[in-house]
């Protein structure tokens, strides 16, 4: 379905679902733009820049109460309460990187073997209208993983800015529905419009780099220390690139002790910490920043796509690269490992 | 010769004896710099100094243990190299400081919001004496050097890097450490306004502990009591009251440490405006124990030392 959208509808639009979905939009707040609950009245920053969070958090929140424990009396038997995600969500105005990213999660969160319903709940739950890129930023490399400036894959309409509005495609049945609303309006010639702005922004993102060789060349480099010391120099092993990733999806679990009554939380978890990989034992076999930079790059480029069909784990949104404090560049990283020579 | 030249000299004479000297490179635009790890005479081509450099490059010291390196510093950081020495983190001996005469860093966030268009759109940037042209999504725009500077720059009571091993540059005359308008703003705010501008600003905090990082002076590192599991400190939660904690936890172990070199506000990559909390911090700890952290050789923290009765603290008159 083709339909057309004007920038007024379309927040009208996020308004109106607001009152049967949890809406996720960019948000601007103190100069940053950020996914946050949209609620009536605020404002949508669509174009200003990409939000420095990705909208990760519509399928995997930073926390998540996995069941609750209430005990009456110490000695009674505990009652345990499931807490699986209730309601629909929305994510309007993401670029296809952040909703494509998502696809990452569902070989490891739905497999034969193993099934995560918290994920999967959500999943099936939101809706994702994307915005398709006018231009690249200095970060984006979409169009070296397989991805481009106006990929339709992981979302369910696809928006591209003509004019005063978007020309609107669905992509899933999900996204055929949402654009039943009347707020669309037929779409005309805009159509070939839209087709042109997509592919000039193609056109903008110049040669994609290969990566074919990557898996490989990073196996290559597994135990040559030197290298990952020189690569991880300036890291300072916080964990702002994997928390903004759209790809990212490790999680640790604590419980929220509160006397009788307790929580099970799910969190990010961040292969830059120490803990990520600590053992009860007190061994850690990723002992230092390069060992966990090294895991960071690795999974991404080599081990998952080893594993799931030569997909990279990596959507080249470039906000690892773009909010990383030290200006670590995962390209150059990739790049030093595939162009190195003994 | 320019003070880059210098620098360079200066580092090509030392080079031999160190491991490597840090300093800092284009980085993955022209707006941004990135740490370099100077190590043969051939990475000396890609050093760059200005306004550009940002990094507080003292935050690599403490993991370089036993090793003997080389590091370039702006008055601010000079002043993180002081506290590290004081603190016994870094040994003197094994660090070759090559000190500047800064004449201040940018702010990307001031940029970002100077800009016509957003900074990851840029093309090209001329750093002139006073200002900056920068390219960006097709449009020019001329930004003045003093309209874009970090706050710290503009109350910078130390221009000139205070301990070096080479001083490059022209000496700034001193000038009187000023207030900084944004911080009084604050200040000025009644409790409740102040916490609820906290609670809006914490919902956006991510905790990636990027501000922790960043720290020249936060030196637990992997034993931050953050991220220690057992015991578990602090809950995982991510709600603003636990970011919250977080940050006061950070804040208080701060106290009388902190620089103000201004790495944790910068590191944010959801622009929490950090500062303010320890801008307000050192006030207290300044009106208390007449201390400013890496100021002077040879001074200790007031929370690493132990008197019955503190001078300025009237314990037993109340």
């Amino acid at each position: 379905m083709e339909r057309f959208i004007t920038k007024e509808n379309l927040i009208r639009l996020a308004e109106e679902l607001t009152a049967t979905c949890r809406v996720l939009a960019p948000v601007a707040s103190c100069g940053t733009v950020t996914f946050r609950r949209f609620l009536p009245g605020m404002v949508l920053d669509m174009h200003s820049r990409m939000a420095a969070v990705s909208p990760k958090a519509a399928t995997f929140p930073q926390t998540e109460t996995l069941l609750t424990v209430k005990r009456e009396i110490p000695e009674k038997k505990p009652e345990i309460t499931e807490t699986l995600p209730e309601g629909k969500n929305v994510v309007i105005g993401c670029r296809p990187c952040g909703a494509r990213g998502k696809l990452i999660f569902n070989p490891v969160y739905e497999t034969d073997k193993t099934k995560d319903p918290y994920y999967i709940t959500r999943r099936d739950n939101t809706v994702f209208i994307s915005l398709a890129c006018d231009r690249p930023e200095t970060t984006c490399f979409c169009h070296s993983v397989g991805s481009g400036p106006a990929d339709a894959e992981g979302s369910d309409v696809l928006l591209t800015l003509v004019g005063e509005g978007y020309v609107a495609r669905s992509v899933t049945p999900a996204g055929e529905e949402v654009m039943k609303s009347s707020l669309f309006a037929d779409a005309g010639d805009k159509g070939k419009e839209a087709d042109a702005k997509n592919v000039r922004a193609r056109e903008l993102m110049g040669e994609a780099h290969d990566y074919a060789s990557a898996p490989a060349q990073l196996l290559a480099r597994f135990d040559d220390m030197d290298f990952w010391q020189a690569q991880s120099a300036k890291c300072i092993s916080c964990g702002a690139c994997t928390y903004m990733c759209p790809t990212c999806y490790c999680f640790n679990i604590t419980d929220d002790d509160l006397g009788l009554e307790s929580r099970r939380i799910r969190s990010w978890d961040n292969c830059m910490s120490h803990t990520f990989t600590l053992e009860g034992s007190g061994h850690n076999p990723r002992p230092t920043k390069a060992h966990r930079l090294k895991n960071r790059v690795g999974h991404k480029f080599s081990y998952y796509p080893d594993l799931h069909k030569g997909v990279i784990a990596c959507c080249g949104c470039g906000r690892c690269i773009k909010q990383c404090p030290a200006g670590v560049d995962i390209r150059q990283i990739v790049k030093a490992a595939q162009e190195y020579s003994e | 010769m320019s003070q880059l030249d210098d620098l360079k000299n200066a580092i090509k004479s030392h080079l031999g004896e160190l491991e490597c000297v840090i300093g800092w490179e284009q980085g993955y635009d022209p707006l941004h710099a990135t740490p370099l790890f100077i190590r043969t005479e051939a990475d000396l081509d890609r050093l760059i100094i200005g306004p550009l450099a940002v990094h507080n490059l003292a935050t690599y010291l403490p993991g370089f243990k036993g090793k003997k390196i080389g590091v370039v510093v702006k008055g601010c950081d000079s002043k993180s190299v002081i506290q590290l020495l004081n603190e016994n983190l870094i040994n003197r001996e094994n660090v070759v400081v090559f000190g500047l005469c800064c004449d201040g860093v940018v702010s990307q966030r001031k940029i970002r919001a100077a800009l016509p268009a957003d900074p990851g759109f840029v093309e090209s940037v001329e750093v002139g004496a006073q200002d900056l042209k920068i390219s960006v999504a097709g449009q020019s725009a001329t930004l003045k050097l003093s309209d874009v500077l970090a706050d710290k720059c503009l109350v910078c009571a130390t221009p000139d890097a205070i301990i070096s091993d080479v001083l490059i540059g022209a000496a700034h005359t001193p000038a009187p450490a000023a207030s900084l308008a944004c911080q009084d703003e604050f200040e000025a705010k009644s409790d409740a306004e102040k916490l609820a501008f906290w609670q809006e600003t914490m919902s956006r905090c991510i905790r990636c502990y990027a501000c922790r990082n960043a720290c020249p002076m936060c030196v637990c590192r992997d034993y931050c009591i953050a991220t220690s599991r057992d015991p578990l400190w602090i809950s995982q939660d991510n709600s603003p009251a636990e970011n919250m904690m977080f940050q006061m936890v950070h804040v208080s172990h701060l106290a009388g440490r902190c620089t103000e070199c201004g790495e944790c506000e910068r590191a944010c990559p959801v622009d929490i405006p950090l500062m303010l909390l320890r801008r307000w911090m050192n006030k207290q700890v300044k009106d208390v124990f007449e201390l400013q952290a890496g100021t002077a050789l040879e001074q200790t923290p007031p929370l690493l030392t132990f008197k019955v009765e503190e001078e300025r603290i009237n314990e037993r008159g109340w």
